[in-house]
């Protein structure tokens, strides 16, 4: 139970770190069925914050909120303030497209587009108006190399994105999202599909990435959200199926010492 | 006992499957003896001449040149017209529309379209585009009155392709920013382009082979030259067929069928080719 | 709501950092396209009955609805004209009659074959078949009709001409069997796998399995199958214009020469002088035939629903 923390985590202490998201009093609901009750919590910027719990508790339904995505969803309705950078996304004069450029997502299941894997990486600065080949190119690399896949497809740019492993595809989403220079990165149990190797690759990743990008991860992997995240939040459900926010705060208190009595019985449950 | 039972159940099932044999044997041999009989009879009426040359004599003698080509233009006119908006509707439908009555209303509108007979849509293209819009017995007239026709199956492959893209691709681009139209434009339809292909194709073998709406609208029997703009009269193979076939006498009968052959060529040409498109996109999905 | 958000929102309002909402005029301008042509079906369709509405309703100012319907005399060049369409509604009823009574026992037998008893490869055979077929163009099975089977019905019933309803009939069964067993064959297929092993559970052959159990649990399926086919049939212009003979007295039985509405039409409409009473009169047909058709395919869109939502999980 008893857990050692690493010199690398402890160096990674968010308590320094500066608000990035601020969610206070949401609640979401899915026509009449509400998902999420009253949540609030603050995730800083440049770390990695993780949200565990129960399957069906709302975890992803809590981190399409940041880009809005539940929008797409028809009786899909919103209470309450979700801030980025003091700004409330939730408010009438916020450009969603905008928006999603600077929060983007890796889904749960490795979504390459069915085209090249350098049209995989340009597909979204295409979009934002980017057309010089030279440019192109450049941030394809970039972004390959920041998604570490740069050396494994490198020769291969041209090949359909759809011929790549699966842990090859999901550092490709990664890179298509990074190619947009977000702030934000949202994550979808990333690993889930994937086998422990193409997860340690995964991890590595997002590790390296916290140094510019504010990283929050869904996971249903209680060893994953220990080893990667600086901050946890443990979503339950209530009886009526609601999810709550039972517990918050940095990934080292939540997993050596939950002040909660739920947060520590699944914590054991799935843990020990 | 039991066994002389199961022996006459056995019996009466053999019986019935025969029957059903039968039944589908009846379905599928008149195709294969139509088919064998214009290709055998038609055959010996195809010639470079026939093909290329204007009819004289009434249609007695030369060939079908004009009809050919009367026949394409309408075919191009008709799709030129029925796919954008048949693409734009289906885009409407599966992007835009939300599910309420105007969506259920707009659905039992294409249901009907497609059922409404074709001599219907005839009249319509003469009171509609013929008569009030002062477009005359028309090029222009008729592919609008075939597009028409033709925009509830335009609408259906167009909508159907389009569902099927598949969901993560639509959320892949929307979350690295890209609006809503530029998701369709560039992630969407390129995806749906083979069905919405094969839906248009398919519409295409369809306006070539129509024959009662343009003989409302107003095809011409003999016209030795070719139309020079969408305002002319035109030669239509379909047409052609039913006037030789009906209404002029002492025509031989092999260019009767060799009409009929040129007709049955084009039409289920353009049939076979949606649906090697069709399996193409299929087997190249697959095998990525 | 979010309502309540917007109040404290506005207090920072049009926010500096570059996510402030966007007009982009150029895609609003592209949806608005789309939007109208997405109600282009229905502006079609209502111009259809606007137009048939128009051109077809002043017929009855001058021939009253009940001679136009059950009048038995169409003359529209005597002086006066007498409009009478009784020998079109009962040549469309012969010529569907006809139709129907081959094509659904032989079209549904074919599908139960297809759907149940078939090997894969000879179902793979014949569907490109029947699909072959549904492309032949109308006026192609007209010119069969007139060339190959008119002479034989002429001489197998012994009558002064072959072009009469129930050459016009057989060929329209052709016609109407491919969207006839391909509805049916989907109806039969959607019909759960468990139905056929609770059958066989029970003793029953395939045969009674396919006859008590899955036509039945397909039943509106392959109704509305049988609409659309005699939808079809009524629908049908070219063949039986060209083989149902086109003569204008009441038919009494499908082996006389006879006119369906459709064939009425297409021959009267190029003689028609624009807004005339004979025009008038045969856009009056027109309505009948649209009412018709749209009222069978209104009942088998129906059916088809129930059917879809029968099977549904
Ligand atoms: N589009 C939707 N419409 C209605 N209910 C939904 C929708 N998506 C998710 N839900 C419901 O919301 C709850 C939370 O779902 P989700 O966020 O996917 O949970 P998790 O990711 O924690 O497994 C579940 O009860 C689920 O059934
Ligand atoms: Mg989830």
């Amino acid at each position: 139970m008893n857990m050692k923390l690493s010199p690398d985590l402890l160096s990674n202490a968010p308590a320094c770190k500066k608000t990035r998201l601020g969610v206070t009093g949401v609640n979401l609901f899915y026509g009449d069925f509400q998902a999420l009750r009253n949540i609030t919590l603050e995730i800083p910027e440049c770390a990695i914050t993780a949200i565990i719990g129960p399957s069906g508790c709302g975890k992803s339904s809590f981190l399409r909120l940041f880009n809005r995505m539940n929008d797409l969803i028809t009786g899909a309705r919103v209470e309450g303030r979700i801030e980025l950078d003091g700004i409330n996304i939730y408010d009438k004069s916020i450009d969603v497209v905008e928006l999603r450029k600077r929060v983007g997502m890796v889904f749960q299941k490795p979504n390459p587009f069915p085209l090249s894997v350098f049209e995989n990486v340009a597909y979204g600065p295409k979009r934002h108006g980017r057309h010089n080949r030279g440019e192109l190119e450049e941030i394809v690399e970039k972004s390959l190399r920041q998604a570490a896949l740069w050396d494994e497809v490198k020769g291969k740019l041209e090949q359909s994105a759809l011929a790549l492993s699966g842990g090859q595809q999901q550092r490709l989403c990664i890179a298509r999202v990074l190619a947009v220079e977000p702030e934000v990165i949202l994550m979808d149990e990333p690993c889930s599909a994937l086998d422990p190797v193409a997860t340690l690759k995964i991890e590595d990743l997002m590790r390296s990435l916290t140094e510019s990008y504010t990283i929050i991860i869904v996971t249903h992997n209680m060893q994953q959200a220990a080893r990667v995240s600086d901050m946890a939040a443990f979503l339950m459900m209530e009886a009526d199926r609601a999810g709550v926010l039972v517990e918050y705060g940095p990934t080292s208190d939540i997993f050596t010492n939950p002040k909660d009595k739920r947060t520590e019985d699944y914590i054991t449950g799935r843990f020990g | 006992m039991i066994g002389s039972r199961i022996t006459s159940r056995q019996l009466s099932q053999q019986t019935a499957f025969g029957l059903l044999i039968i039944s589908a044997a009846v379905v599928v041999l008149p195709v294969i003896f139509i088919i064998l009989q214009i290709v055998i009879s038609g055959g010996s009426a195809i010639s470079w001449e026939f093909l290329t040359l204007a009819p004289s004599q009434a249609g007695k003698a030369g060939g079908i040149f004009p009809a050919i080509i009367g026949t394409f233009y309408l075919m191009l006119g008709t799709i030129i017209i029925a796919l954008p908006v048949g693409v734009l509707a289906g885009i409407y439908l599966t992007e835009y529309a939300g599910n309420n009555w105007l969506t259920r209303i707009i659905n039992l509108a294409i249901v009907n379209l497609a059922g409404v007979p074709s001599i219907v849509y005839g009249l319509f293209g003469l009171g509609v585009f013929v008569l009030a819009l002062k477009l005359g017995m028309s090029l222009l007239s008729a592919s609008l009155t075939l597009a028409c026709q033709a925009l509830a199956m335009t609408i259906t492959t167009s909508r159907e392709a389009i569902i099927a893209v598949p969901r993560e691709y639509r959320e892949g681009s929307l979350a690295v920013g890209a609006t809503r139209w530029q998701t369709i434009r560039h992630m969407v339809l390129p995806q749906a382009l083979p069905g919405i292909i094969t839906g248009a194709v398919l519409a295409m073998s369809r306006a070539a082979g129509e024959t009662a709406p343009i003989l409302v609208v107003g095809a011409a029997f003999l016209l030795p030259r070719l139309p020079q703009s969408p305002f002319d009269q035109f030669m239509a193979l379909p047409y052609h067929l039913y006037t030789v076939a009906a209404h002029v006498p002492g025509i031989p009968q092999s260019t009767m069928w060799g009409v009929a052959l040129v007709l049955l060529v084009v039409v289920l040409s353009f049939n076979v080719l949606a649906t090697v498109i069709r399996l193409r996109a299929r087997r190249r999905r697959y095998s990525s | 709501m979010l309502g309540q958000q917007v109040k404290v929102a506005t207090a920072e309002a049009s926010p500096d950092n570059g996510l402030r909402r966007r007009w982009r005029i150029g895609e609003k301008f592209i949806e608005g396209w789309i939007f109208l042509t997405g109600l282009l079906a229905i502006v079609v369709l209502l111009g259809i009955i606007a137009l048939l509405l128009k051109e077809g309703l002043p017929i009855f100012l001058d021939t009253p609805p009940w001679e136009f319907f059950f009048g038995t005399r169409w003359y529209p060049v005597s002086e006066p004209p007498t409009f009478g369409i009784m020998p079109f509604f009962i040549s469309t009823l012969w010529v569907t009659l006809v139709a129907t009574a081959i094509s659904v026992p032989v079209g549904v037998a074919c599908a139960a074959y297809l759907a149940e008893v078939a090997p894969d490869k000879v179902r793979e055979t014949v569907k490109p078949i029947i699909e072959l077929l549904a492309g032949i163009p109308s006026v192609v099975m007209g010119f069969i009709g007139l060339m190959l089977l008119s002479p034989l019905v002429q001489s197998a019933f012994n009558l002064n001409t072959g072009l009469c309803g129930l050459s016009a009939g057989i060929m329209l069964s052709l016609m109407s069997l491919p969207i006839i067993v391909s509805v049916s064959e989907d109806a039969l297929r959607a019909v759960p796998d468990e139905f056929r092993q609770a059958s066989y559970a029970l003793g029953a052959t395939r045969w009674e399995t396919i006859i008590h159990v899955c036509i039945p649990a397909a039943l509106s399926g392959i109704t509305a199958a049988v609409m659309l086919g005699v939808g079809r049939a009524i629908g049908e212009t070219m063949t039986v214009l060209m083989v149902a003979g086109g003569a204008l007295a009441v038919p009494v039985s499908p082996t006389e020469p006879m006119m369906p509405m459709t064939a009425a039409i297409a021959s009267g409409i190029g003689n028609a002088v624009r807004g005339g009473l004979q025009y008038q009169a045969l856009f009056a047909i027109g309505l009948i035939l649209f009412i018709l058709t749209l009222a069978v395919n209104i009942i088998a869109d129906r059916v088809l629903e129930r059917q879809k939502r029968k099977f549904a999980r």
